[in-house]
């Protein structure tokens, strides 16, 4: 099925869909557009004119607030025209294929699809669907990728660290069905960070997770040992349903980030969460509130870097 | 009826080991002389088969026709034409169509429509259970007095082992074969893709290599048991040819088979979620590839099928997830075992074997073998022919398959069945007569 799906014949970025696979360069660049941006954030006038006229539609086949309302600000901040669908309340319940949707929205002069969807894999699909004009980014498919997370987490961590090639970094929780952790961990291991570990219990790892260049922990007190970067991940109610754990109370006492667990780690290490938190499940209020926590940055710093992915697809053109 | 003459060609007749130049005279629909054309021998036909291969017809293990029920995706008429272009003049069809072939009236149909096109055999496979639920014997030995020759859950599966035991012990009573592809339901739920590092990558929800091992393991212990004599469709792993090795070693009644999907394909090939590498089982790592490709060389593996399985382009237009698992393939099988061969020095007629007489033994019926008196179902082989996988080249309905822009040696130029031409290509190789 031919090449990389998100870069042109020139190696330029179409789309954005998974961070597997991009080289380190392109991912320095978004990190550096946003550093830019980070200041226009900060000016009176939040706002530029790179996308005046353009259409930018966000397309979320599922329910997601915090990243549907980045995308809609920095697409804003850009100066184009954000319309936001929620489809699993509209099309897709009246029997529309996907792809229907897709080719309808386009028929409308989109110039760019913002994506979510259930299913990994999606975003490709409609990336190898669309008109070459059009631009696809992926805002999570499934399990698959949630590359624009990926790269808010490395700008947060590079604010913070200054740079990756002398650090530790810990992502602790539910991996297996975490797109998040999967563009995380391709992003540390391009750009440069030379020990990735991951700390779960088995029921919530990949079996080959291995072999994407992470280390692997059970015990959280060992996985965390002087880290410079603590990741914490979402827990979904669900999985007590699937028999990959008792309880969240078992969960929280082995692998709930608390200020004991976290004390570990370097003194001056960061905490990281890409939200939403469940309070005393993955996380102690103490360290989500606390001194280590850069938990509300992630979400400030997400705005310059989907204005910078956006900027430069659009800039691709 | 027409007497048609075969000249020249390189006669190969796996079974017997018959590999020579000469002539096929086929009249009456039968196989009249093999290598010295008989004196009183007056041709309707002459076919000059110099360069070429005159072989057995191909059999096939499973061949979805999609009839009935599923005529949307495919029909008889459209998928045996598919089969002879493929060479292939003796199929098996699963029993997983719609409503499933669990009754006499539905097979009697089915051998009745297919017969009036006059082109490859068609042998069902009837359901193991009524309706494929899993509950309920069909009534398998009228099934078999009907026309099926073994009978199988197709990729329904099976929860209930004491269903599964009784219908071992049922279906030994009368000496039928069971046909069962290997798959633990529990294990296998949701999953979409082998549970390697291309899952892991990609995040689909895996299958683990156990679905299909404790499966195996529990048939072969029941098959012991019983005595039932039964055919393991479709295996996927290493670790489950090793133990159906074992059984065999050991004189169990076991046959398998393998696809030719798994046969050169393995996770990698999913690439970029490429939907027409969503298979049932799931293509697995390079490892249990590999596995495949030795095993089928020493004798464990008994058959290459194409496990045909064409999907609309509807159902293949979503996310991996969501799209029909299957690939097309009754055209592909006798290229892609050449392939096979090519690839790891086999000989040929031991490629031919294993989609000729060796399913033919599995399915008990007399196909495969090129002998004088037989049936002339054959097909004339151009061994040096290069052609391109692509959505023109197939006949098929179905235009998915894992293959497509794949470069293969080995085209059908002619298919008889019955002694009656079937098809055959213009001198491009690609149209029908």
């Amino acid at each position: 099925m031919g090449g990389n799906p998100q870069l042109d014949e020139q190696g330029a970025l179409r789309h954005l869909l998974t961070i597997d696979g991009l080289p380190r360069q392109t991912l320095v660049q978004i990190l550096d557009t946003a550093e830019s941006f980070v200041a226009v954030n900060e000016q009176e006038v939040r706002k530029v004119p790179l996308l005046r006229g353009k259409a930018i539609f966000n397309l979320f086949f599922e329910p997601s607030t915090r990243t549907r309302t980045t995308f809609e600000i920095a697409a804003k901040r850009l100066s184009a025209d954000v319309i936001n669908l929620n489809i699993g309340t509209s099309s897709q319940s009246k029997g529309e294929t996907l792809l229907d949707t897709v080719d309808n929205l386009a028929a409308m002069q989109a110039d760019m699809f913002i994506v979510r969807h259930a299913q990994s894999g999606a975003a490709h699909m409609i990336a190898r669907h669309v008109a070459p004009h059009i631009h696809v980014v992926n805002a999570g498919d499934g399990r698959h990728a949630h590359p624009t997370q990926g790269l808010l987490d490395m700008f947060t961590i590079r604010r913070y660290k200054s740079a990756f090639h002398n650090l530790r970094v810990a992502i602790v929780g539910d991996v297996l069905h975490s797109r998040v952790a999967r563009s995380q961990i391709h992003a540390l291991t391009t750009l440069g960070v030379p020990e990735v570990r991951v700390v779960a219990p088995k029921t919530l790892l990949p079996v080959d997770v291995a072999q994407m260049g992470v280390h692997v922990f059970h015990d959280m007190v060992a996985g965390l040992r002087d880290v410079d970067v603590v990741i914490i991940l979402r827990l979904q109610n669900e999985r007590m349903r699937g028999a990959r754990l008792p309880s969240t109370q078992e969960y929280f006492h082995y692998y709930g980030l608390t200020p004991e667990k976290l004390a570990c780690a370097k003194p001056d290490a960061i905490v990281m969460h890409p939200g939403p938190m469940n309070r005393g499940v993955e996380i102690d209020s103490r360290v989500a509130d606390g001194g280590q926590s850069v938990i509300l940055p992630q979400v400030t710093f997400g705005i310059a870097v989907r204005m910078a992915v956006m900027s430069i697809l659009a800039g691709n053109s | 009826m027409m007497k048609i003459h075969l000249q020249g060609g390189r006669i190969i007749d796996p079974q017997s080991g018959l590999d020579r130049l000469g002539n096929v005279c086929v009249a009456d629909g039968k196989i009249v002389a093999i290598g010295e054309q008989p004196p009183d021998f007056v041709a309707d036909r002459v076919i000059d088969a110099r360069g070429l291969c005159v072989c057995p017809g191909l059999v096939d293990l499973s061949v979805r026709l999609r009839e009935p029920g599923n005529e949307y995706r495919a029909t008889l008429a459209s998928e045996m034409r598919a089969a002879c272009a493929g060479g292939v003049t003796t199929l098996a069809c699963p029993p997983d169509t719609e409503p499933p072939l669990d009754e006499i009236g539905l097979i009697e149909m089915l051998k009745f429509r297919a017969k009036s096109l006059h082109l490859s055999k068609v042998y069902p496979v009837a359901a193991l259970t009524q309706k494929l639920a899993g509950e309920r014997l069909t009534e398998m030995a009228e099934l078999r007095d009907a026309g099926c020759i073994g009978v199988s859950q197709a990729d329904a599966g099976l929860v209930d082992n004491q269903v599964l035991m009784r219908a071992l012990e049922y279906a030994a009573t009368f000496d039928i074969t069971v046909w069962l592809r290997p798959q633990d339901v529990y294990l296998s739920r949701g999953g979409v893709a082998h549970d390697g590092v291309v899952a892991a990558r990609l995040g689909l929800p895996a299958i683990p290599l156990a679905a299909e091992t404790i499966a195996v393991m529990t048939i072969l212990l029941l098959a012991r048991e019983t005595g039932a004599r039964v055919h393991l469709c479709r295996l996927s792993s290493a670790m489950a040819i090793q133990m159906v090795r074992h059984a065999k070693a050991e004189g169990l009644s076991v046959t398998c088979d393998i696809s030719i999907q798994h046969l050169h394909l393995s996770e990698i090939d999913i690439g970029y979620f490429d939907p027409n590498c969503h298979l049932v089982p799931p293509l697995r790592s390079l490892r249990d590839r590999d596995a495949i490709r030795t095993a089928l060389a020493d004798g464990t593996i008994d058959a290459v099928c194409s496990d045909h399985t064409p999907v609309d382009d509807d159902a293949k237009l979503l996310p991996f997830g969501e799209t029909e698992p299957g690939a097309s393939g009754v055209e592909l099988l006798l290229a892609l075992t050449l392939k096979w061969a090519a690839e790891t020095g086999a000989p040929l007629a031991k490629a031919l074997g294993t989609v000729t007489y060796q399913p033919a033994r599995i399915m008990g019926v007399p196909a495969g073998q090129l002998a004088v008196g037989a049936a002339a179902d054959l097909c004339v082989v151009d061994l040096a022919q290069w052609w391109r996988v692509d959505a023109t080249s197939l006949k098929s309905q179905g235009k998915n398959t894992p293959f497509f822009g794949y470069e293969l040696c080995g085209k059908v130029r002619y298919t008889l069945v019955d002694g009656l031409m079937a098809f055959e290509a213009n001198q491009h190789g690609l149209s029908d007569s």
